[in-house]
């Protein structure tokens, strides 16, 4: 090849490498592209992932039950009287989640799974209305997942201790 | 020049005058002495600690010393528009009835910017309030226009009154042409420096207890029926004791104008209560504040009622002529329009402006020691100025002090 | 004659040279008590937004130099100049604040506020449910075990940057006024504290400093702007300015960072794609007394 062809091929590769490397993105609702970095990874439990560690070796049970061996830490308050861990958990591959028409995501994109129910939320944090970011206003931010601030199995958000009330003005003085 | 020595002599008579006196007139000096230094290092203490000292907050961020300086502003303004009523009825003694409230107004101009001062956070930077050194924001600043009417109402009648006494002094007849104008002028002057002061608070709209259109003719109204009262004790002690010869009917004309503005003030005051009540917004929240207490704080609550009352009893013995013409009803209905006015311009003013505060959080407010301290400084020295100013004129008119009698003194 | 005339002209001169000394002390008497470590340059400083940029430079260098003397750490003291195009908004989403006054802490160490006598450039209100937005009825020193209350939401109140601010325009030497970015600024070197703009700020944003502020040195921020979180004096007032030393780096303000459940937004008015204008174009947005005509840029939704 002559060395400016060579060139263009060398460039071409470098581009499409980048595009490749480039981290998840997000639309906007006008489908603008924004790159944003994701911030920490999903909040799983100390030593909990990758599930196939031990699901691999198990036989899959679909029935409907109370967990007792293991997971029993965890009380779904979920709409739990419709919907059991299977709903989301995938039966056959438990590293990932499953959607309503059976597609399997990672647990980096879980919104999209919480958003099936939650579409409103998921359009506002899609914008940066829901939900925490931080970083620059005029260009790359960060953002959490959904299951960063709600816990998936209970999302209600806890109550917290306020900092301390302001000083009364009077304080110190005669 | 000739002209130089005898303004020198002036002044050195005038120190000769204010040094010289009975016992009473010592004890008197002293004790204003002892009370300004004693203010003095109160205030010293604030310099060195700033505004801390004071029971002031981010919340109630004005307090005593504002009260006082709308007050006085209000008593400098009112000692001139005595002026006008000596003009319409040709009072005998008009020049000397104007020379007193002459001296009372730069008096109390001279407070007035003294509580000022106090009040600001850095009195070392007041240059900044100067045009081309620093930077004034005029027109639209109310402060940077009272800056301006104060400086120059201060101003006119210090010069006037000096000419005017001076005059009296080396025995000539004063430029009627240019001072009879200087002191009519200084008529609007006197109604603008007490209008800007009012508008400061009132073009506030943050602040809905002054947010009122009445609040100006309310402060003029309430400055003629105060200020008057302690030039009225004044004629009548000078009266007694100098051969001021103001007549009685003078007098009581002054009282009887004072009733008419009483009239006027009581009848806005009521105003400004009708329309709070009967709208019954949150804005009246301040004024139930001031007069009946709310979530249990009353503390205003006695000032408020014996401010009202001193000056409804006030406009009675002054509107009923056998009390009007009466020595002793007359001067008590002068102290009770006094103190009424100055709590109506001070705590009754201040306070319910600020409290319940802007995001409606509500606060008390005392003023501490330092700020009294600093207050009777200041007013001492306002005393102490006024005192001196008119033993001068007292011994220039009434007894006659004079060039001549030096030049006689020195050929002899 | 001429004997007389000179002892007085004597007179008046030792009488002149007496009252020129006796003045010159006193003043000096009197800038020793209000400032002691006031340089004579510091005294004299004009008003900054009046300055060529050498000599904003000059006074820059020189505030950087004395700060890091008296803290101990590297100051920067930035005085960078608005952004174009740009108009800053805040959004505050008042279905979510849960009243954790973490903000309120945030922006107090990022923002050098003295911590006694205490400055807090944000307040939190407490609001009753069946009472709504009612400012009386609120209240700003609740001190619960957990929050939010069932019974109650929460309204956070800052400076709200207005674009009609009634604070600007009544200050006596122009020493605050709103910069081209929207941010309503303080020149904390040419206040002269006479508290006038606090009378006039409907929102209570506005705090004075009553005595030398105290920030603890290990606590400092030293990385400031001229009209932001720099360290300021006895006698000045100060506020809230968006984290001005951040948003004009493009950062957002502390306040938006640190809320743990992203009740606060930020952003570019002027810029259709901000979340700001999202939040605008979608949301009940209400502003905090909207009678006075002041246009706040800080933006309640829900």
């Amino acid at each position: 090849m002559v060395t400016t062809q060579k060139n263009i091929f060398i460039f071409f590769m470098v581009l499409i490498s980048a595009l490749l490397l480039i981290p998840d993105t997000i639309y906007g609702d006008n489908g603008k592209k924004e790159a944003l970095i994701q911030a920490p990874p999903p909040p799983f439990s100390e030593d909990i992932f990758p599930c196939t560690e031990c699901h691999s070796e198990m036989e899959p049970n679909p029935e409907r039950r109370v967990l007792e061996d293991m997971h029993d830490d965890i009380i779904l308050k979920h709409d739990e009287k419709n919907r059991w861990c299977l709903d989301c958990h995938d039966l056959k591959n438990r590293d990932k989640l499953h959607l309503a028409n059976g597609k399997l995501i990672d647990f980096t994109e879980s919104y999209k799974l919480c958003g099936q129910c939650h579409g409103p939320k998921l359009r506002e944090w899609k914008n940066g209305v829901h939900g925490k970011r931080t970083g620059y206003w005029n260009g790359k931010k960060k953002y959490l997942l959904c299951a960063h601030c709600h816990n998936p199995h209970s999302p209600k958000f806890k109550k917290m201790k306020p900092d301390p009330a302001p000083d009364d003005p009077m304080k110190g003085r005669k | 020049m000739r002209w130089k020595v005898t303004f020198i002599n002036f002044i050195k008579e005038s120190i000769r005058v204010i040094l010289k006196g009975n016992k009473w007139y010592y004890t008197w000096i002293s004790s204003l002495l002892v009370l300004i230094v004693w203010g003095g290092l109160g205030y010293f203490e604030q310099l060195k600690n700033g505004l801390i000292v004071t029971n002031m907050s981010d919340s109630i961020s004005w307090g005593f010393y504002i009260g006082n300086f709308t007050f006085l502003v209000g008593v400098a303004a009112a000692a001139i528009l005595l002026v006008i009523p000596a003009y319409i009825y040709h009072w005998k003694p008009i020049k000397e009835i104007t020379i007193f409230g002459e001296l009372l107004a730069v008096s109390a101009v001279i407070m007035a910017l003294g509580f000022v001062i106090a009040d600001m956070g850095g009195p070392d930077r007041l240059w900044h309030m100067i045009p081309v050194v620093g930077l004034l924001n005029f027109p639209d600043s109310l402060l940077a226009w009272d800056s301006i009417v104060l400086s120059l109402y201060f101003l006119l009648n210090f010069v006037v009154v000096t000419y005017l006494l001076y005059m009296h002094f080396i025995k000539k007849e004063y430029n009627k042409k240019i001072f009879d104008k200087l002191i009519l002028f200084s008529i609007p002057m006197a109604i603008s420096i007490h209008t800007v002061t009012a508008f400061l608070f009132n073009g506030i709209a943050a602040r809905s207890y002054w947010n009122s259109a009445l609040l100006a003719p309310k402060f003029i109204a309430s400055a003629f029926c105060s200020g008057p009262a302690v030039l009225l004790i004044l004629f009548q002690i000078l009266k007694k004791t100098t051969k001021f010869d103001i007549k009685k009917e003078a007098i009581w004309k002054i009282a009887e104008l004072m009733a008419y503005s009483m009239f006027l003030y009581l009848f806005l005051f009521f105003s400004e209560i009708f329309k709070e009540v009967y709208s019954g917004t949150h804005h009246l929240v301040h004024l139930k504040y001031l007069f009946l207490g709310v979530k249990g704080h009353t503390d205003l609550v006695i000032y408020a009622w014996a401010s009202i009352i001193f000056s409804i009893v006030a406009f009675l013995l002054f509107l009923i002529p056998k009390t009007r013409m009466n020595v002793v009803t007359l001067n008590i209905g002068a102290v009770l329009i006094y103190i009424g006015v100055y709590i109506e311009k001070g705590i009754a003013l201040i306070i319910p402006g600020f409290s319940p505060d802007s995001l409606g959080q509500l606060h008390i407010y005392k003023p501490s020691m330092i700020e009294i301290r600093t207050s009777v400084m200041i007013f001492s020295l306002g005393f102490l100025l006024f005192t001196f100013m008119s033993k001068i004129a007292v011994e220039i008119i009434f007894e006659d002090l004079n060039i001549n009698k030096l030049r006689s003194k020195s050929h002899s | 004659m001429n004997m007389s005339n000179n002892k007085i002209k004597e007179k008046k001169e030792s009488r002149r040279t007496f009252l020129k000394k006796t003045a010159l002390a006193s003043t000096f008497a009197t800038l020793a008590a209000c400032g002691s470590d006031t340089s004579w340059d510091e005294f004299f400083q004009k008003n900054f937004k009046t300055l060529e940029n050498d000599d904003k430079n000059k006074i820059i260098e020189r505030l950087e130099k004395k700060y890091t003397e008296k803290y101990g750490k590297k100051f920067t003291v930035s005085g960078k100049d608005p952004i174009d195009d740009t108009l800053f908004g805040y959004g505050l989403d008042i279905s979510r604040c849960i009243g954790c006054r973490k903000c309120v802490y945030a922006c107090v160490e990022e923002n050098n506020q003295s911590r006694d006598p205490q400055i807090h450039w944000i307040t939190v209100l407490e609001m009753a449910k069946d009472k709504g937005v009612d400012l009386f009825h609120s209240n700003s020193d609740y001190d619960r075990e957990l929050v939010p209350d069932d019974d109650h939401f929460y309204f956070p109140v800052a400076c709200q940057q207005c674009e009609n601010p009634p604070c600007t325009k009544v200050c006596p030497v122009e020493a605050t006024w709103k910069e081209k970015d929207g941010i309503v600024v303080v020149d904390y070197n040419w206040c002269i504290g006479c508290r006038l703009c606090m009378a006039a700020c409907p929102y209570g944003a506005r705090h004075f400093n009553w005595s030398e502020p105290d920030i603890p040195k290990d606590e400092v921020n030293p990385e400031t702007h001229y009209y932001g979180n720099r360290p300021r004096y006895k006698g000045v007032v100060e506020k809230c300015t968006f984290c001005v030393q951040r948003v004009r780096e493009g950062l957002y303000p502390s306040c938006v960072e640190i809320c743990p459940v992203g009740a606060r937004k930020f952003g570019n008015l002027l810029d259709p794609d901000s979340e700001i204008r999202y939040i605008l174009k979608h949301k009940r947005v209400l502003v905090l007394k909207e009678e006075l005509n002041t246009q706040p840029k800080f933006y309640y939704f829900y």
